[in-house]
Parts: C-alpha cells; structure tokens; sequence
C-alpha cells in the first residue's frame, strides 16, 4: 500500500464519523428542530455499540446496540422539546452532558477490554483498483452505510414528497400545520433518525475507528458535525465535503508528527477546533448563500393553535 | 383520552418557585433508582450522597469551595442567557483566566507582597474576558455561531493548558512532573477560617449576586438585556444595540469565569496542572438554569450542585460507586428543569375525545 493510499484511507475513516452524524443533523434541521446534543448521542452511542459488541461478541451486534443508544437519547430530547416546548439550545446542552456521564457509567465495566473491530467487506474485483480500490471498496459495512444514507437523505429531501414536507415543515412550520402536515411527528422522526445516525457515528468510532472504549472518546466530534451543517448550508453533499476535509484536518496532527516537525503535539491537536472556527467565520460571512438554506423555522417551538 | 399542554393566559407564579424544586424532587426519585440498578442500599446510599457531606466543618467547608466556582461562572451565563446570547465556552475562560492569572507567581516567583493576589485576580478577570471577546467578535463581525466557536475553544483552551504546563511553566524543581510551581503565600487566596480550605472567593460571590440583582432589577442595562432576551424587535426598535449586548453579556460572563479560574488555582489548588476543574464551566450551565437565572436562586442552586460534587466523591469512597454517577445526575437534573418550567406557561390537560355529531370523532374544546 503506498503512502497516498495509506494517507486517502486514514481521511476516509476520519470522515465517517462526522458524515453519519451530520448528515442525520442535517435531516433535523431541516425540520427546524436545533439539537444540540449531537456530542451526548454520539458518545452513548459509542458505549452503547461497544457494550453491546463486547456482551455478544458480534461487532454486528454492536451496530444496533450504537443505534439503540443514539434513539432512545434522541426520544429524550424529542419528549422535552417538542411535547414540554422546552428551549431546544439547553435541552441540547442537557443532552450533551446528560451522554456524557451516562456514557462513563454503560462503559466503565469495558475499561482496557479488546475490542472486536467490524471486518472490511472488499468489494471483488472492485477494490482492486489501485490508489482509490481499497478506499472505495474494502471497508467496513459502516462506511458503505454511511455512503448509502447520505445518498438517501440527499434523495429522500430533494426527490420525494415526504422530503418535500420535511422542509416545509422546518421553513414554516405554521403553514405547514395550516395544509394539515403533522408538524410534530414529522419533527419526533426528524429527531430519532438524527440520533439514529449519531448512534451509528459513535459505534463507528467504537466499533471501527479506535475499536476500544475510551472514555469522553468522541472528543468534540459531535460539536465539529453540528459546525459541519452550517458550513454545508444544509445541502446534504456539501456535507460530504466539508467531513472529507475535517477527517484531513484531524488526521494532519498524526502525519505532522511521524515527520518529526517540532511542534508541540496540543498545536496539532488543536487544530481541528481552530479549523472549525475559522471555517464557521468564512461561511457565515457569507450571508447571501446562508439565508436560501436556512430552515427558517430553526430552533423556533411549535405549539399548535387548536 | 390524550394529554395536551394548555397555554396559561398568565405565567404562574406558584410555579416559578415550585418548578425547580420539582425538578430536584424528580432528580431524587430518578437517584433511588439509579442506585438500586447498581446494587446500593438506595436510602444509604441517598445519605452519603446528599445529607453525610453537610454534617461535618470540614465537609462545609468543601461544599463552598466547590460552589464559589461553579455560582460565580452561573452568574455571569444568567446574563448570556437572559440576552438570548448562548456563551457555552465558560470552561475555556475559566483556564484563560488561570492561565493568564498564573503568570506573575510562575514567571516572576521572586514578586511577593501585598500586591500579587490582587493583580493575579486582575489578569485572571482579564484573560476570561479576553477569551470570552473571541466568539463575541466573531458573532459581531461574521455572524459565527457563538454555541460553536465558545465551545471549540473550549478544546483549544486545555491543549494550551496542558502544553503550557508540560512544556514552558513546568516547575523547574519538580522531578518532570507536569505541574507549575507551587505558589508563593503571598499569591494564594487567603482563607476565611483556619483550618480548611473555604478561601475569600465567597465574597467575590457574594458581591457578583449583588451587583447583578441590582443591574437586572435597577437599571437600564439590566432592562435592555431583558427586552433584547424576550422581544428582540422590540429592543431594536427602542435603539438597543443587540451586538453591544453580545459583547457585553460575554465580556461579564467570561471575566468572571477567568475569576473563578484565578481563584480555584489560587485557592484549593496552588499551582497550574494539567487539568484544574471537573467541568465547572459545564455544571455552571445547569446552576444558572436551576437558580432560573435569578442571582439568588443561582446562589441557592450552586450550593445545590456543589452537593452533587461532593455526594458524589462519597460515594465513590464509601460505596465504591463511579464518579461519572454524578455526572449523570447533573445532566438529569439540566432536563427536568427544563422539563417542569413548562408548567410555569403551561397547564396540562386530559383531553377526552367526544363524539362529533358530524360524525367522526374529535377532540374537545375549551
């Protein structure tokens, strides 16, 4: 394997984690549902997956364990929020610290145990193809999932009526409600596919990326996926991108060492969160391109008139 | 038959009061649980989390080391947050303040005097508000989200901690440790009472609920950041300069977080070390919330949560319980809060549905 395809292959796998998440995020925000708990899903999805993988000795497993954590998280928020009306920033908030403790306990007992990394399904013939074969087609089922739900979301909000409504419903939820659309419950699925997919972004991390557990592992990834929307305007390839990029930044940090430049190690890793700042000053400079893609409804509550 | 929230025509003041205490009420039930899923004696172990602490001198003492932080950084978010302005990154003002702070007893260990401890609370003030005027800015200038950016350098601010720790302030007497040197007497927060480690930061406390239960009830600011909260047209109608109160509410929220940065590696801890808070910045979000970002009841909600800390050291010691049990229950508690101040706005109703003569069935009105 060559050093362009070792370097292609760690930004690809830094970059899943961040797509799953962002992409489901997207999906929220679009019904005009801000959920700030993206970090708090995502890490109990990563205890979850792995407590789930450890116990059965399938990673397999682990997936749906990831999967189950990250919904039942997300039908917290979707409780408060949407049936108490509760001001969605601090609910996410709550959600993010509420994971994060939660986490620490479900993942306590697995400590220092091994875990069991998802086997890489290589696509026959395929993933043959020099430089981009074994990046494209020999990796874990994870990463094709990844592929194949940006590619529904893309499809689902730009090519079906459901999509059609989903947006609706985040650009103008009284109009919405007013045609007769059920502004909630479109909301509360919004809600559990997000954290379905965060679910999913934390048992990647578990289950594939470092396949251990660590505690706090997700380090600040569900934040830099929420950043990921807004820089991506909420168009889901734009998503796609902006996660490719990210998974080259954090990943820079491990090249710029094992070349021995001499800069103190917290430079580099810190550089992903500078990245991000700077990424979210340039979009968002840029007003013209946010106010088209903007679900106009964003973190506004909705209580029908009845 | 189905549950419905209700708008009450006027807030109700009864639940202003009752809610958070509710939410604790909840927060206690949820605990018994909690500790009888992980095999404790739930009453015991509800005795050594929230009354044993407050049954010693020491154990007092403690619990108001553990508040003076987490109330004063409250304070300062209240403001955010009355504002409509989401300044979550207080646990990165909180290291800048220390960082900074820290600079006179590490770079120049040969100044002692009277006149150390109030320019290293000085510079602490400084370095959080410093901090704290980079998502400001940023918002004002760019429109940057400030959930995003004051929490990213959240990040930004331990890894420059901890370098700085391990690299250019590593005490130069410590065997390699990762650890600044000790600070001088003179550079330490002297202490309220002997014996114990309640230092005088509970005045900088008790000053901070004060000033800000003035300016919100007394003054224009405190009305300006009030209407810019609730009916942001209405202030900019009436001239009020939304930007300004951005910067503003952040510059007071940071400084005092760099505060009790200052104070805590002045105070419990003497010197600089890789890590010099259990989330204080975080678990300040949920005082301010508990306290219903009211300077008063942050007061009463600090101790609230400083209780948790300390509940939860003890059990780990006495019942062999993770810490992270702790955790769990802040973040619990962050919820119900937010849950039951529903029923401030709100009543709940059983909805039955009636039979409608047009057929069909709908639900009742009224």
């Amino acid at each position: 394997m060559g050093a362009a395809e070792a370097i292609l292959l760690t930004v690809v796998t830094a970059a899943v984690p961040l797509l799953l998440a962002a992409i489901g995020e997207l999906v929220v925000e679009r019904s005009g549902v801000l959920n700030l708990g993206v970090e708090g899903m995502m890490i109990m999805g990563a205890a979850g997956g792995f407590a789930a993988a450890t116990l059965s000795g399938s990673p397999y497993i682990g997936i749906f364990g990831g999967l189950a954590a990250g919904i039942v998280m997300a039908a917290l928020f979707a409780f408060v929020t949407l049936f108490l009306v509760a001001n969605q920033v601090a609910s996410g908030l709550a959600l993010s610290l509420l994971g994060l403790g939660l986490s620490g306990i479900i993942g306590e007992p697995f400590v220092g145990t091994p875990g069991t990394k998802l086997p890489a399904l290589a696509v026959p013939v395929l993933s043959d193809i020099p430089l981009v074969g074994k990046v494209l087609f020999a990796q874990d089922i994870l990463v094709y999932a990844a592929a194949a739900i940006t590619f529904g979301v893309w499809w689902f909000l730009y090519r079906t009526r459901g999509g059609l409504i989903v947006r609706a419903v985040g650009d103008n939820h009284g109009s919405a409600h007013a045609l007769g659309y059920p502004v909630i419950r479109v909301r509360l699925l919004a809600i559990l596919f997000g954290g379905a997919c965060a679910g999913l972004a934390g048992a990647y991390l578990s289950l594939a990326y470092t396949p251990l557990w660590i505690e706090n592992m997700t380090a600040g990834r569900g934040w830099i996926a929420l950043a990921l929307v807004v820089f991506a305007s909420w168009l889901p390839a734009r998503v796609v991108v902006g996660a490719l990029l990210f998974g080259a930044v954090s990943i820079l940090q491990f090249h710029a060492q094992a070349m021995g430049l001499g800069i103190p190690s917290q430079f580099l890793s810190s550089l992903p969160y500078l990245v991000t700042i700077l990424v979210l000053v340039l979009i968002s400079s840029n007003r013209s391109v946010l106010r088209v893609n903007t679900p106009a409804s964003l973190g506004r509550p909705f209580v029908p008139d009845r | 038959m189905r549950i419905e929230l209700v708008r009450r025509a006027e807030h109700s003041r009864l639940m202003v009061w009752a809610s958070p205490l509710l939410a604790v009420a909840i927060t206690l039930v949820i605990a018994v649980g909690i500790f009888a899923a992980m095999g404790a004696d739930p009453l015991e172990a509800l005795y050594i989390f929230f009354v044993e602490p407050l049954t010693a001198g020491w154990s007092l003492q403690e619990l108001v080391v553990k508040a003076i932080p987490i109330t004063l950084i409250a304070i300062g978010l209240s403001l955010c947050y009355m504002s409509n302005t989401w300044n979550i990154g207080a646990e990165g003002q909180f290291t800048a303040g220390a960082i900074l702070g820290s600079l006179f007893p590490i770079v120049f260990p040969g100044w002692t005097g009277p006149l150390v401890l109030p320019a290293m609370l000085l510079f602490g003030i400084l370095g959080g508000m410093l901090y704290a005027a980079i998502p400001a800015l940023l918002k004002i200038r760019f429109g940057a989200n400030e959930i995003l950016t004051s929490l990213m350098l959240v990040y930004v601010a331990q890894l420059l901690l901890d370098w700085i720790v391990r690299g250019p302030w590593r005490n130069p007497d410590g065997y390699g440790f990762p650890e600044s040197r000790v600070f001088d007497a003179s550079a330490q927060m002297p202490l309220l009472v002997d014996g114990g480690r309640m230092h005088i930061g509970l005045v900088f406390v008790f000053v901070a609920v004060l000033v800000v239960w003035f300016t919100m009830g007394r003054t224009l600011t405190g009305f300006q950041i009030r209407v810019l909260g609730q009916a942001p047209r209405a202030g900019a109608f009436a001239g009020f300069s939304q930007n300004r109160m951005v910067l503003f509410t952040f510059l007071v929220s940071g400084g005092l977080a760099g505060l009790a940065g200052i104070m805590e590696v002045a105070g419990p801890i003497g010197q600089l070390r890789p890590s010099i808070s259990p989330g204080y910045g975080f678990t300040a979000i949920i005082v301010a919330f508990l306290g219903r970002l009211h300077p008063v009841g942050i007061l009463i909600a600090g101790f609230v949560l400083a209780l948790t800390y300390l509940g939860g050291e003890a059990a780990q010691v006495a019942l062999g319980m993770s810490d992270k049990v702790m955790r769990v229950f802040q973040g619990l508690l962050l919820f119900l809060v937010l849950a039951c101040d529903t029923l401030i706005y709100y009543r709940v109703r059983l909805v039955r549905p009636v039979a409608d003569p047009l057929g069909g069935a709908v639900h009742g009105r009224g």
